[in-house]
């Protein structure tokens, strides 16, 4: 027997596959839209709508874009050479908030995961490999996440992009910024070691 | 309740916005699942502690279907592995083995030690036959040692040339079937299995260590009644 009118149970169902959303949560929220004002519910229904009609991925980055190129590919005061490689456009975001890099993104959308199947097949590592030339990078900034799967993704391409004779780097592993160090745990803190500076005097 | 025990991770799932499912073959309970809240945060005290091969001292608080990991101290994160494409994909391939050998809470202490000691020979030694070697003496653990001083059906100790997987063993040239074998990988082989591990490691790269190779993980393969996804993943793409 049905508890809930068809479509009251069919938004439920649908919430219910997003990410993070469970049963209970579905029907909350499901709930919550329906003492919405009419307007207010269809502002979210035609975000949904916008979203899905205008946004593409970047032909070049794999950005999320509104047209064939993402506002950083369009972008001629960004320099062209230098490409950060990430995993996710949800980390391009993390690194363009720093403020402190001004060359172009590569998406690859996802890490290799060697124990999940996950090989470079399934990544857009031809289409990095493709622009190095193209757009005559020089140097390769390898930018996915410090845990496994990253790492093996950054030393798996590190091998590929070093013989075409460019600059590969990763970028450093060190402590938070206003953390403790007797909380940091040994391999963040050795890398941070490794990875020191001279101070200017 | 809180226990404590040593475990190594075999691999990660993430969980949620910011936790980890953490899977441990341990010292004492076998295989065991348990959350790690909170590691995927810049911020986490043992995020880096419970990556994959890393072998940790843990607490954990028992829970019905998972655990959860409430302290995690590093013993050895194999540093010499993680920072080398090779070894890592070479023990990422045992990782995935122990995980598909060990049972959940089914204490398998001699899998563990087999698992650590060959870990740290790939951390002393970048060899391509650890996991070969692993394979072979885990089968061997499994009750599945390979017959390889005669041949399986007529009991010749002369001439052998072959190796059947469903049969376990090797075979001589009237016998034969299965895959052909090289008598440098039979002898191979037979150090692995009388526990001469050391020796064999130090053999350079060979058509045999190659043979020996390819030959443990379908061994293995067969054992477990499925493909180990991580082999030969790098030479995709």
């Amino acid at each position: 027997m049905a508890v809930y009118a068809a479509p009251v149970q069919e938004l439920i169902d649908e919430l219910g596959r997003l990410p993070g959303v469970g049963p209970k949560s579905a029907q909350r929220i499901a709930f919550h839209l329906l003492k919405l004002s009419r307007e207010d519910a269809l502002r979210l229904a035609k975000a949904v709508v916008e979203a899905k009609d205008r946004v593409a991925w970047c032909t070049r980055c794999f950005n999320v874009a509104e047209g064939e190129l993402c506002g950083i590919c369009t972008d001629d005061r960004r320099d062209a050479t230098v490409v950060c490689v990430v995993e996710e456009p949800r980390d391009l975001v993390a690194v363009e908030k720093t403020q402190e890099f001004r060359g172009r993104y590569h998406v690859l959308g996802g890490a290799m995961s060697p124990i999940e199947g996950i090989g470079p097949e399934h990544l857009r590592v031809k289409e990095l490999l493709a622009r190095i030339d193209a757009e005559e990078i020089t140097e390769v900034i390898l930018c996915t996440n410090p845990n496994i799967e990253g790492e093996t993704t950054a030393m798996y391409l590190a091998r590929l992009l070093k013989p075409l004779g460019l600059r590969v780097t990763r970028i450093a592993s060190g402590l938070p910024v206003g953390g403790d160090l007797e909380y940091a745990d040994e391999l963040t803190l050795g890398r941070a070691l490794e990875g020191r500076r001279e101070l200017e005097g | 309740m809180l226990y404590r025990d040593h475990g190594i991770v075999l691999r990660t799932h993430k969980l949620g916005e910011a936790d980890r499912i953490v899977t441990f073959v341990t010292e004492h309970r076998g295989k065991v699942r348990a959350v790690a809240k909170g590691v995927r945060k810049t911020k986490s005290r043992f995020g880096a502690r419970l990556e994959a091969p890393s072998h940790v001292a843990l607490q954990l608080y028992e829970g019905r279907e998972l655990d959860i990991v409430t302290q995690a101290e590093s013993v050895d994160h194999f540093r010499d592995v993680r920072t080398d494409l090779d070894r890592l994909a070479r023990a990422v391939t045992m990782l995935e083995a122990a995980d598909q050998l060990s049972l959940e809470r089914e204490p398998n202490p001699r899998l563990y030690r087999m698992l650590l000691g060959a870990l740290r020979s790939l951390a002393a030694r970048d060899s391509p036959l650890v996991p070969a070697a692993f394979f072979w003496r885990v089968l061997a653990l499994e009750g599945f040692e390979p017959v390889v001083d005669a041949c399986v059906t007529c009991g010749t100790t002369e001439d052998l040339v072959a190796f059947d997987l469903s049969e376990g063993g090797v075979l001589c040239r009237a016998d034969r079937r299965g895959q052909a074998l090289s008598p440098g990988a039979l002898d191979l082989m037979r150090r692995i299995l009388a526990g001469r591990v050391a020796g064999v490691l130090e053999e350079p790269a060979s058509p045999a260590t190659v043979e020996l190779e390819h030959l443990a993980v379908r061994a293995l393969e067969h054992h477990i009644e499925r493909r180990l996804r991580s082999v030969g993943l790098l030479d995709r793409g």
